[in-house]
């Protein structure tokens, strides 16, 4: 499964925020989107889910798997957004069973799951009365309730201790071996073996666009 | 989708919730209305199906600005849109908790609150029938508008301005239907089936504007 992009601009509203971006991800790999504050990270994800129009270019899914054939793109991925998308009245469990029955194709049960994260036990706390890190970790173990091959990941580490972004490496690196891809934006390493990384300018949107040389593989240890 | 309702009855109902207060409010536009008409039991009987709707048609717009936006504001609105339940279907689920939460409690309580303005009993059963068919036209062309104005930062007082006109066929019929069954040559049938038929033509249509509306908005 390859999904890739031509030459793809977004706007908002009238603001161009990036165009001229290319860029492919196959199965197994991870892609990192760096840039500045305002480089328009965050709004790439969102329109690789679908939730803003391309404003040129086009998107397209290469697979060979006759399941997935004409599922549109947004029903094949897992976003985790700055908003964790939990009820703050409802039980860890109550939260994250709703969104395996909601989300479809189950994948981990929540205990599982849980422990996955490293909060086994936490099931009947109101989602709530946990801390920012540990919402977050709840808000990771969302993605391994239900399969998507497609994880994209919006600063997916803020609020996470060193131990937990160390763990969260590992689900990542684990699902990557499972035919995953990823397209995470973030600030800091991700601690991943193998990235292609795409660097967004910041800059007004009328200067030029954004070199596909800008697209470049880096290893991170 | 039977997991949303779920999920939207629980919220609704539990702490924090809304369930209580649309009761509340019910309570507080019926209890007021004969200190403002005054003690005359013949004018306030006249006047008591369309008070009872009234109250029903304010009780449902409140707290409807909160049907999209909560999701929207903790993130799960995006992950209703990748779910592969057809978005259409997610609002019929929503509208329909909103109905059970707001409808459905204000129709039961009709014949408790007919007592405060001394409705016969024809006319408090008639508001009840009316009630319990025309409730979900309110919830469902609510869902539309709730769906159109998920971004706006003011947008409850929009949404307002946006389905009260809607609404307004339904509080016609409804009334003239209870009106219908106490005043003797006009037929209560005609009116109430049409207030069944609001309610049946915008199940269909508000769930799907709502989910258009959602699709086309940018989050």
């Amino acid at each position: 499964m390859q999904i890739s992009a031509h030459d793809i601009a977004v706007a908002r509203g009238e603001d161009i925020i990036f165009d001229n971006l290319s860029f492919a991800v196959s199965t197994g790999e991870a892609l990192v989107v760096t840039g500045e504050n305002g480089a328009g990270k965050s709004t790439l994800l969102r329109a690789i889910a679908g939730f803003l129009p391309l404003q040129a270019g086009t998107l397209t899914v290469i697979d060979h798997d006759s399941d997935v054939v004409g599922v549109p793109l947004r029903e094949m991925c897992h976003l985790l957004g700055p908003d964790n998308a939990m009820k703050p009245t409802r039980t860890v469990e109550q939260n994250l069973s709703f969104w395996q029955d909601f989300g479809g194709r189950p994948h981990l049960d929540i205990a599982e799951a849980l422990d996955f994260v490293g909060l086994d036990g936490l099931q009947d706390v109101p989602f709530g009365h946990l801390s920012t890190g540990q919402r977050r970790r709840i808000a990771i173990a969302r993605l391994l309730v239900s399969y998507r091959p497609l994880w994209l990941l919006d600063e997916p580490t803020s609020g996470l201790d060193a131990q937990s972004q160390a763990q969260f490496s590992a689900l990542m690196q684990a699902h990557l071996e499972d035919d995953g891809m990823i397209i995470a934006a973030t600030h800091v390493p991700l601690g991943l073996n193998q990235i292609t990384e795409i660097v967004l300018g910041s800059r007004p949107a009328s200067e030029a666009a954004i070199d596909s040389s800008a697209m470049r593989s880096a290893d991170v240890p | 989708m039977i997991s949303l309702l779920k999920r939207d009855l629980a919220l609704s109902l539990g702490q924090g919730g809304s369930g209580a207060t649309v009761l509340l409010f019910y309570l507080a536009v019926v209890v007021a209305m004969p200190f403002a008409i005054g003690p005359d039991k013949q004018l306030l009987a006249t006047i008591g199906g369309a008070t009872l709707w009234i109250g029903a048609l304010l009780a449902s717009l409140l707290g409807l600005d909160r049907l999209f936006r909560d999701d929207a504001e903790d993130g799960s609105l995006d992950q209703m849109l990748l779910a592969p339940v057809p978005l259409g279907a997610q609002v019929f689920a929503k509208a329909l908790a909103h109905w059970l939460t707001t409808g459905l409690p204000v129709t039961l309580a009709a014949p408790i609150f007919a007592l405060f303005l001394s409705m016969p009993a024809d006319a408090w059963l008639a508001t009840m029938a009316t009630l319990a068919v025309g409730t979900p036209a309110l919830s469902f062309i609510g869902a539309a508008g709730a769906a159109l104005t998920v971004t706006l930062a003011r947008g409850g007082l929009l949404l307002a301005v946006l389905v009260l006109p809607l609404c307004l066929p339904v509080l016609i019929f409804g009334v003239g239907a209870v009106r219908a069954a106490v005043t003797e040559p006009d037929p209560f049938l005609p009116p109430f089936l049409l207030v069944a038929a609001l309610s049946l033509f915008f199940a269909v249509l508000g769930p799907l504007a709502a989910a258009y509306a959602l699709r086309q908005t940018e989050l």
